[in-house]
């Protein structure tokens, strides 16, 4: 399972790597927005992405468009781990494609329900 | 200020008075009158309009020398306020960055330490309890004796590592002292801008008054319209648990999912 983790700041790449890791998922690798990220999910075999939503260069809304309009990729599960919490935003993600919504703060149990359970729905 | 209401209330009231004369002037067919009354308003309005173009650049003056940095600095000269508050928050990014990743340096040591104590215990108890079930030869005991006797020194070593790391993430924290100073003092200096621009902006708003000039005001609105920037990210949303339009939490995401059909 190789999961690409997009996210501007190096602090949370490091706190979603080292959680997921805990949950035995230790083929990672990092982008910090969806300019660097697209090229990486184009040319990398990757199985899931979570990426945060505010980032300069190319946003995760746009990053996660850019994934579901990739014939190659579209059927990518993402999981989107950000502080955008305004129910408009959600929305606009959940009808761009997204697997998962986790708001920032966010718990070790928080992520490990909504992997668990976009795994379990993709079987 | 109250100058201002009173230089605004000669001006409108000069107006009136010459308005009527002026009607008055044209009905008795004295031109030069007339004309000479038109002269007089444009005067009054020129005289205002100059006041307060002068009372504007004064406070924009002042204002500006406002924002100069606190003369105890010794580059107060160069740096002002604003430059300085930056520099601040940057301070405060760079802090909060620096103990962050030292918590997780220390929790990333720890970690291996405490694992690989829990699986030796594990399998030791195992071993000890087959030890106890009688099932345990000589030999095999004398090894089970020397794991037990390695797992208590390197216990006892890890231990002292793991604890130190507790306390060096504990003192990690201290972050929040400082960037707590710097951050208060911040929005202390955005407070005084705002007051500041507050001032001029009703300076500028008699001017208007004066000059005649109107803004379009829809135009200057939909610069700032909101919709725009939401597919950019809006970062932390502050008072959530008061805002309809906001989440407050995981729960309320996973509600708001499952109504759409997750």
């Amino acid at each position: 399972m190789k999961i690409l983790i997009v996210d501007d700041f190096s602090t949370m790449r490091r706190i979603i790597k080292n959680l997921l890791r805990d949950l035995g998922f230790t083929n990672t690798a990092e982008a910090d927005d969806g300019l660097t990220g697209l090229p990486m999910l184009q040319s990398g075999n990757f199985d899931f992405l979570v990426t945060d939503w505010n980032m300069p260069g190319m946003t995760g809304i746009d990053l996660l468009r850019a994934v579901r309009a990739d014939e190659r990729l579209k059927h990518l599960p993402v999981l989107m781990v950000t502080a955008e919490a305004k129910r408009e935003q959600i929305i606009e993600a959940a009808q761009a494609g997204v697997n998962g919504y986790v708001v920032k703060p966010f718990t070790a149990q928080a992520l490990k329900e909504k992997i668990e359970k976009i795994f379990e729905r993709i079987g | 200020m109250e100058h201002n209401e009173s230089s605004q209330g000669d001006f409108e009231s000069t107006l009136k008075k010459h308005a009527v004369e002026l009607v008055d002037s044209l009905e008795k067919g004295k031109f030069g009158d007339a004309v000479q009354l038109i002269h007089e308003l444009n005067q009054t309005r020129d005289r205002g309009l100059y006041q307060e173009v002068g009372k504007l650049t004064r406070e924009l003056h002042s204002a500006i020398v406002n924002f100069q940095i606190d003369p105890h600095m010794p580059q107060a000269e160069e740096v002002s306020q604003i430059t300085d508050a930056t520099e601040r928050l940057s301070y405060v990014v760079k802090l909060t960055e620096a103990a962050a990743n030292r918590t997780m340096d220390l929790v990333e040591n720890a970690t291996p330490l405490i694992n690989s104590l829990s699986d030796e215990a594990q399998a030791l108890s195992t071993d000890w309890g087959r030890f106890m079930r009688r099932e345990v030869g000589a030999e095999e005991f004398r090894e089970l004796a020397r794991r037990v006797d390695g797992f208590l020194t390197r216990s006892s070593e890890d231990n002292r590592v793991v604890s130190s790391n507790l306390n060096d993430i504990l003192l990690a924290q201290d972050y929040q002292d400082l960037t707590g100073q710097v951050i208060k003092r911040v929005t202390q200096l955005v407070t005084e801008v705002e007051s500041n621009l507050l001032k001029l902006v009703l300076m500028a708003s008699h001017v208007d008054r004066f000059a005649g000039i109107e803004h379009d005001r829809e135009a200057m609105l939909a610069e700032k319209d909101p919709q725009k920037h939401l597919s950019q990210g809006e970062g932390p949303q502050i008072h959530a648990d008061k805002r309809e339009d906001v989440v407050s939490g995981q729960d309320d995401v996973d509600d708001l999912l499952s109504s759409l059909g997750f």
